[in-house]
């Protein structure tokens, strides 16, 4: 193996120019595939870290019939906060939310919207919810970004909100906005009228009652309460996973195009060589060596290509890596419009795992292409090769 | 010329006096459907240390014959004894092994490794043969000085000349000290001087070393070197002539 290793290698830089063609094109896969993975890895890490910092925290307690997909449910999602002294308010250990669907008139027009009542004081969330604490013309209310492109509305708009209360009757009141905030994560912005929780429960007389309980890490309740479902932060996040894993299939393809085309180089050589160096071929067979020892020979020769290109790839790949980590990767459009918690500028994350795992999946992707050209050494003729004769 | 650490390489020296033996060799390729018969019925013995060369025109089995003694190929039917092993029944490994340990070839056209170094093209057949760093060094310096080309050591083979070239194969060939070599027309792309050089060269290491050498040619100037002549035609031996010299009296 150690003579195989040698004579490989002689090889390999012997060829000059082709090898390094070669190895060059391989550590760009090998740098992409790792960059395009590190960049779904920090996405999704990314975006999950949002999601807890803006909208899920450590896990939520949803009301039994709180369905985020049907705002119809909203009307009986709600019940009083079933929590004992442990969870108050002012431990900020649990944010209960309140979510009402309503109406709202910005500039004349009717729209629909989601009231959500959160205490201003909470720190559980990225919220700017202590603007909520402030009296103003009407009631104070804030929205996200998304939210105020999409009904024209900026700090110190009024418009006109209306609502049903516990018995159905309708109400409807002056709200001024008093802060707009920025997140990437669009089910907190999208839709919804953020207003001081106490407020919300005199409005509709759901007194002391909540939709959603939000609880900070590591105050997850274990035990579990009546008509209440617990909702660890991996339920909660499962949306993400599997639009990374969407992603990831959707990359996949990118990644077999770039290993098409390194492979399709090792191929040609591999390919090449066979024709090219059958006076070789015969020679080495002549000095000695079984044929199933020289196609072992050629194929380390293909597959150390992809060693090469590891060792090239970490030459500009690590600074180019690092550099990327470090200022992102700004994307180049509306990432608003994904759908999910998505930064304009994503930061890869790199694992030993995920560059073990792209190494050993070029390794082997080479070997197996190395492989299949130099299997027809076996079946050569070594006195018509000792010629040079193409068979 | 050679040190006794030299000879303690790793290779099986014959005892017995023939080192080949060939009976009723036949050896026949297809050609569409029929069969053609490259060599017919050829019996023939060489000894151990014998200069010797087949010689005759080009499609007479010369190049099948060496090709089979180097247990490139397998006789159709008859039976190829070279250093007490039958090249008809050697398995593919059993054949590599043989052409590692005892037999060194020699090319035409030269047949050296393009990207490897003289040296390296040198210590080829000793790296298959395992011998070790130091001792694979020395032997491979002494094997270029036998050719005289110790100054090219690290050259490449594009960077010499004809004539250099298959002195480097005479040292790969000679370089595990074989008990045969076999030389498949090695001055046909050589001019004259060179030619003789390498034919001196090849005479030097057959005498002091003993090593059997078989040559396939038509070259006047190789036949004007060699012992024994076992001429070929359509495939059959049409004559076997002894010369008589010094060298090849000797016990």
């Amino acid at each position: 193996m150690k003579l195989a290793f040698t004579l490989a290698w002689r090889n390999l830089i012997g060829a000059g120019l082709r090898t390094w063609l070669n190895v060059i094109v391989l550590s760009f896969t090998f740098v992409i595939i790792i960059w395009l993975k590190g960049i779904l890895s920090g996405w999704d890490q990314q975006a999950k870290n949002d999601m807890k910092d803006w909208e899920i925290a450590g896990g939520q307690w949803w009301h039994d019939a709180y369905d985020p997909f049907d705002p119809l449910s909203l009307e009986s999602s709600h019940a009083v906060v079933p929590l004992d002294s442990i969870f108050t308010h002012q431990s900020n250990a649990v944010v209960p939310a309140l979510m009402v669907q309503a109406s709202i008139f910005p500039n004349g027009r009717m729209q629909q919207a989601i009231l959500k009542g959160i205490p201003p004081h909470q720190t559980l969330f990225n919220l700017p919810s202590a603007l909520l604490d402030t009296t103003v013309n009407g009631i104070p209310v804030v929205i996200g970004q998304t939210m105020a492109k999409n009904m024209g509305l900026s700090v110190g708009d009024l418009f006109t909100l209306r609502w049903r209360d516990r018995f159905g009757s309708f109400d409807a009141a002056e709200a001024e906005v008093v802060g707009v905030f920025y997140t990437n994560v669009p089910a907190v912005d999208q839709g919804l009228v953020y207003l001081d929780l106490a407020q919300l429960q005199r409005m509709t007389m759901f007194h002391n009652e909540a939709t959603i309980l939000s609880f900070r890490e590591g105050f997850f309740p274990e035990n579990q309460a009546v008509g209440w479902k617990p909702k660890t932060v991996k339920e909660l996040t499962k949306q993400v996973d599997e639009m990374i894993k969407t992603k990831s299939a959707g990359q996949s393809v990118m990644y077999l195009v770039l290993l098409f085309l390194a492979m399709l180089a090792i191929f040609d050589t591999q390919v090449l060589s066979i024709f090219r160096r059958q006076r070789e071929i015969g020679t080495y067979i002549a000095l000695g060596y079984t044929r199933p020892q020289v196609v072992g020979l050629f194929t380390l020769e293909g597959s150390m290509h992809a060693v090469l290109a590891a060792i090239a790839g970490a030459f500009y790949g690590i600074p180019f890596l690092w550099w990327q980590a470090r200022v992102g990767w700004t994307l180049p459009m509306d990432s608003s419009e994904f759908g999910m918690a998505m930064a304009p500028t994503l930061y890869p994350v790199y694992s030993i795992g995920l560059i073990a795992s792209t190494v050993l999946l070029v390794l082997l992707t080479t070997t197996v292409v190395s492989y299949f050209p130099s299997r027809k050494i076996a079946k050569m003729n070594p006195t018509e090769a000792l010629r040079g004769k193409l068979q | 010329m050679f040190t006794t650490s030299q000879n303690e390489i790793i290779k099986i020296r014959m005892i017995e006096k023939e080192l080949i033996t060939i009976k009723n060799l036949v050896k026949s390729f297809p050609v569409g459907k029929d069969n053609f018969v490259a060599l017919d019925n050829v019996s023939l013995e060489i000894l151990s240390g014998e200069f010797t060369g087949l010689v005759g025109p080009s499609g007479s089995g010369k190049t099948t014959l060496l090709n089979i003694l180097g247990s490139l190929d397998v006789p159709t039917s008859g039976e190829v004894i070279v250093n007490q092993h039958n090249i008809g029944r050697l398995s593919m490994r059993e054949a590599a092994m043989l052409r590692r340990q005892q037999i060194g070839f020699i090319f035409q056209s030269y047949n050296l490794l393009a990207v490897h170094t003289v040296f390296e093209n040198i210590e080829f057949p000793l790296l298959l043969l395992e011998i070790p760093a130091v001792k694979r060094k020395q032997m491979v310096m002494e094997a270029l000085d036998w050719v005289g080309l110790t100054d090219k050591q690290h050259s490449k083979p594009p960077q010499l000349s004809g004539g250099q070239s298959q002195r480097v194969a005479i040292a790969r060939a000679m370089v595990k000290k074989p008990s045969l070599v076999l030389a498949d027309e090695p001055t046909a792309n050589l001019d004259a001087a060179n030619s003789h050089h390498i034919l001196q060269t090849m005479q030097k290491l057959n005498n002091e070393l003993g090593t059997t050498f078989v040559f396939a040619t038509h070259d006047e100037k190789v036949i004007g070197y060699l012992h024994r002549k076992v001429f070929l035609f359509d495939g059959k031996v049409v004559k076997d002539e002894k010369i008589s010299t010094p060298e090849n009296e000797k016990p």
